[in-house]
């Protein structure tokens, strides 16, 4: 069956898969928020245990959907995986990092002759917390930004100096940091994990102090969320674009190419703004509706948001991964991707995503059917 | 003109073996553990007897400290292809990324979903849905190992592909063919067995640890006979799946093969070297002796590598200097040769852009004639092409020797449980504990025969390892490298700190 679509279209296929696994990672970063949560949230050993259990049973999954994103981008789009990670090193490496302190601090952290204590765990989380939300929003970031780099495939003809990817500033993708874009960005997703995780914990834990405390750091939460969206929004739909020509192919500047591009796409138009309909829905419920159930309207609307702003980025005759040192080396879906016969080929893989989703489902619904709550500590039913 | 950067290239090098090599301190473990729980689970699913949900959750928790710290080191592996291989993510990355997906796809939601039940769902879930959760676990590890070892043997084995000059990379032509490549059955079989070796391994020697101490009789006894049996089934089948790699290994990577052997004479009826010694300073050309002294069983080499007691083994002089009687080509031809590619394609994307379709076509024609030998053209010189001789040698027999030792343990093992005296044999004991280290060592070496054998290859024949690197500053490399070593090794020393204590502690008694 996907044999017959055109490279095209398997092109925007894997470029739909792409975007959905980043939007469901940006929702499962709930975790992350979670994780800068603890201390502002728990204020007795209790309390902060059953924090860290509702989301340590959710850790493993956010871990998987980054690495699945991390697969499924190098197969169906190498030259981005070659050109990004090889050349804005230092901030993929201090995403890296963040997650493999991570992975080990739910298991370590509260297990008997741990070397480096409870504290320093919980310090790697909150790390993780902070670094991965705001580092990863940046890179994104760069979708429409743009980085400096430069990609020549005859180099590898030279023995001497043969990387056909060169990233060309020194500073090695950290300078995304540094773009009120990218920045702005980072921080609504930083602040929009804080929100999520809060509603995750008034749907799964079973504590009043809890709720309560997790409430009102909501609505601290939810200003510097808008500002830094909204600010993202408008410096986007504003800015200087990076249009491919359908048939030349080159590469120019076109004023207001986002903005054109979410008019120009009404579906994805409708999509953005259900989602941010429905990621404050989720907000209204939990603060004035007293609902617990505020984390399924954020979680489905923040989805909704990432993959339409993804969908802004690499369709509509869009260069998804620009190069400001050289415009001609941008990459855009068709000239980065991987060959026909593999982008068919990981198709039919892809059909097992509905059933990987599924059995998810099923279990994460069997795992939270009942909330958790103190007698769970009593009878030493907590891991971590 | 700059030159290779070989210290870039040794550390990127460096930095991808450390990663590696702590990455594979925790793989095997998961990957048999994993089995053994859910087989214990089983158990326990039947009988409904507390001492078998005792057995289950010890083992399943230094299950979970374990795998822990192997998705941490694991995490890193995946994203330093793109990180630190740029070049060779482009070259290959059209073939060598789907793997890597469809592991995360079809394995890793597995793991992590179904991990969470198996730890959580003691009073959550249906003691049904609970058991299969153990199952489901113990097959997404063994499925990622699948998928991992079938990308790491097309680097060694490249098939199902072909070169597209336009977007100047190698591209999949047969994805079956990628999947059930000779060298990815051989390579996923022999892991695989060798993980359960070491899964067997670590149950005994802990459980030989309780009887020393006279603690948990029964616990350490039964977890032994479960250790032993799936020990001894899968060190056989260990042999078997090694014999199956090397055979491989004789006919896709000779050079590698004659490196495990220190082979430099190639002969027919080559014997193979049982306990030896290489002689220092030997070099490719030289008339020196290859060993100090070397046991030899006749033929065998011949025997395993071709299944022919008389066939000819090249051996590292054959394969640089070339062979007339038995069709071997030289390094030196095949340099030649592989210039010639290398020059074709830039000739080629030259008058492709001039739109000159002659010159275009002819360098075509010349490229893809000497397509196979396009990785020599990028080698400064034909001593390269040869892998580190002593480290691969002494690791290949160091690791064949602990295997038939293993076999020689778990049948003991097996012998005293059923006889019912295990817990008086101390020394016995003693060394069960010592060989879970002994386990560790022999995977590691199988690993260092495997990579440091293909040397200078990260794609066999066809890209070497300084034209795969990124394009960074030595000294980021170095940086990092040391950030790695610092981190995995504190992760690694609270990994051991917490395993024994939670080994000390004991399984819990609870009663029903």
């Amino acid at each position: 069956m996907f044999e017959n679509l055109s490279y095209l279209a398997l092109q925007q296929y894997w470029w739909v898969i792409i975007s959905l696994l980043a939007s469901i990672l940006v929702f499962m970063m709930f975790v992350q928020g979670g994780q800068t949560l603890i201390n502002q949230i728990g204020k007795t050993k209790i309390e902060r245990s059953l924090l860290i259990n509702s989301i340590g049973r959710k850790w493993d999954i956010t871990f998987t959907v980054l690495v699945t994103f991390g697969g499924a981008f190098f197969a169906s789009f190498p030259l981005f995986y070659s050109t990004s990670f090889g050349g804005a090193y230092w901030v993929w490496i201090i995403i890296l990092f963040s997650f493999i302190i991570q992975a080990v601090s739910y298991e370590y952290r509260s297990k008997a002759n741990n070397f480096l204590g409870q504290k320093t765990f919980d310090t790697f989380l909150l790390i993780n917390g902070i670094l991965a939300t705001i580092l990863i929003g940046t890179a994104v970031g760069t979708f429409f930004t743009g980085s400096e780099f430069s990609i020549d495939k005859l180099r590898i003809t030279d023995i001497n100096d043969p990387v056909i990817s060169r990233w060309e500033t020194p500073y090695r993708g950290l300078e995304a940091a540094f773009n009120i874009t990218n920045l702005s960005l980072g921080l609504a997703i930083f602040f929009l994990s804080r929100i999520l995780a809060l509603m995750y914990f008034i749907n799964s834990i079973e504590n009043k102090n809890i709720i309560l405390k997790s409430k009102s750091v909501l609505k601290v939460c939810v200003f510097p969320f808008l500002v830094f969206f909204l600010l993202f929004v408008v410096l986007l739909l504003t800015r200087q674009g990076f249009a491919v020509d359908p048939v030349t192919k080159i590469v120019s500047m076109e004023k207001f190419k986002y903005l054109h591009n979410l008019l120009q796409m009404p579906l994805v138009l409708i999509m953005f703004l259900i989602g941010v309909v429905g990621v404050l829905a989720g907000i209204f419920l939990t603060l004035f509706k007293e609902s617990r159930k505020g984390i399924w309207y954020s979680g489905v609307g923040t989805i909704l948001t990432v993959f339409s702003v993804l969908m802004l980025a690499g369709f509509n005759n869009t260069a998804y991964y620009p190069s400001t040192y050289d415009l001609q080396s941008s990459l855009t879906i068709e000239n980065s991707s991987s060959s026909k016969y593999t982008l068919t080929a990981m198709s039919y893989v892809s059909l097992l995503v509905p059933f990987v989703i599924a059995y998810i489902w099923y279990a994460w619904k069997s795992i939270n059917k009942k909330r958790i709550d103190e007698k769970d500590i009593e009878m030493d039913e907590m891991k971590y | 003109m700059n030159e290779i950067d070989f210290t870039l290239v040794d550390w990127s090098r460096a930095q991808f073996a450390l990663t590696a090599i702590y990455h594979w301190f925790f793989v095997p473990l998961t990957l048999g553990l994993s089995f053994i729980v859910a087989f214990m689970h089983t158990i326990y699913y039947k009988t409904g007897k507390q001492e078998w949900k005792n057995m289950t959750k010890f083992w399943m928790k230094l299950f979970g400290i374990n795998f822990a710290i192997g998705v941490a080191t694991g995490i890193i592996l995946e994203f330093e292809f793109g990180t630190n291989w740029s070049n060779y993510s482009w070259f290959m990355g059209d073939i060598f990324g789907a793997p890597l997906a469809i592991e995360a796809i079809m394995a890793f939601f597995l793991e992590s979903t179904f991990i969470a039940v198996m730890f959580f769902g003691w009073n959550r879930v249906s003691k049904k849905f609970h058991m299969l959760s153990s199952w489901l676990v113990a097959f997404g590890s063994n499925i990622s190992a699948l998928w991992i070892l079938v990308a790491n043997a097309w680097m060694q084995n490249p098939v199902g592909m072909r070169f597209n000059p336009d977007t100047v990379r190698n591209e999949m032509e047969n994805f079956w063919e990628v999947l059930l490549s000779p060298t990815a059955v051989h390579k996923f079989l022999h892991v695989l067995t060798n993980a359960y070796v070491i899964g067997s391994l670590f149950v005994i020697g802990v459980s030989a640890w309780f009887l020393l101490k006279n603690r948990h009789i029964i616990f350490a006894k039964k977890s032994i006979v479960i250790g032993a049996v799936v020990g001894l089934i899968s060190s056989l089948f260990l042999v078997v799946t090694g014999d199956g790699s090397a055979h491989d290994v004789a006919q896709t990577q000779p050079m590698k093969l004659a490196a495990m052997e220190g082979l430099y004479n190639g002969e027919e009826g080559a014997g193979l070297v049982a306990v030896g010694m290489l002689k220092p300073g030997k070099k490719v050309g030289d008339d020196k002796d290859e060993y100090v002294f070397a046991v030899k069983i006749p033929k065998a080499l011949s025997y395993f590598s071709y299944r022919d007691f008389n066939a000819f083994v090249p051996g590292i002089n054959d394969l640089i200097y070339g062979n007339e009687k038995y069709g071997i080509r030289s390094t030196e031809e095949r340099m030649e040769k592989g210039k010639i590619a290398v020059e074709s394609l830039a000739n080629y994307k030259k008058a492709k852009d001039a739109n000159d379709s002659k010159v275009a076509a002819e360098s075509l024609k010349l490229l893809e004639d000497n397509y196979k030998d396009i990785g020599y053209g990028f080698l400064p010189d034909k001593e390269s092409s040869i892998p580190p001789v002593g480290i691969t040698f002494y690791s290949f027999h160091m690791m064949v020797g602990l295997g038939f030792y293993f076999i020689i343990f778990f049948i003991l093992a097996l012998v005293y449980t059923l006889k019912d005296k295990i817990a008086v044999k101390k020394g016995f004991l003693k060394l069960a504990m010592w060989s879970i280290a002994l386990g560790y060592i022999a995977s590691e070496l199988g690993w260092v025969v495997a990579e440091v054998g293909r040397q200078p290859w990260t794609m066999q024949d066809i890209l070497p390892t300084w034209m795969s690197t990124s394009h960074l500053n030595t000294g980021t490399v170095v940086l990092t490298f040391w950030l790695f070593a610092a981190l995995f090794t504190i992760l690694l020393i609270a990994e051991i700190k917490i395993m024994l204590h939670q080994i000390k502690l004991g399984p819990k008694e609870e009663r029903s």
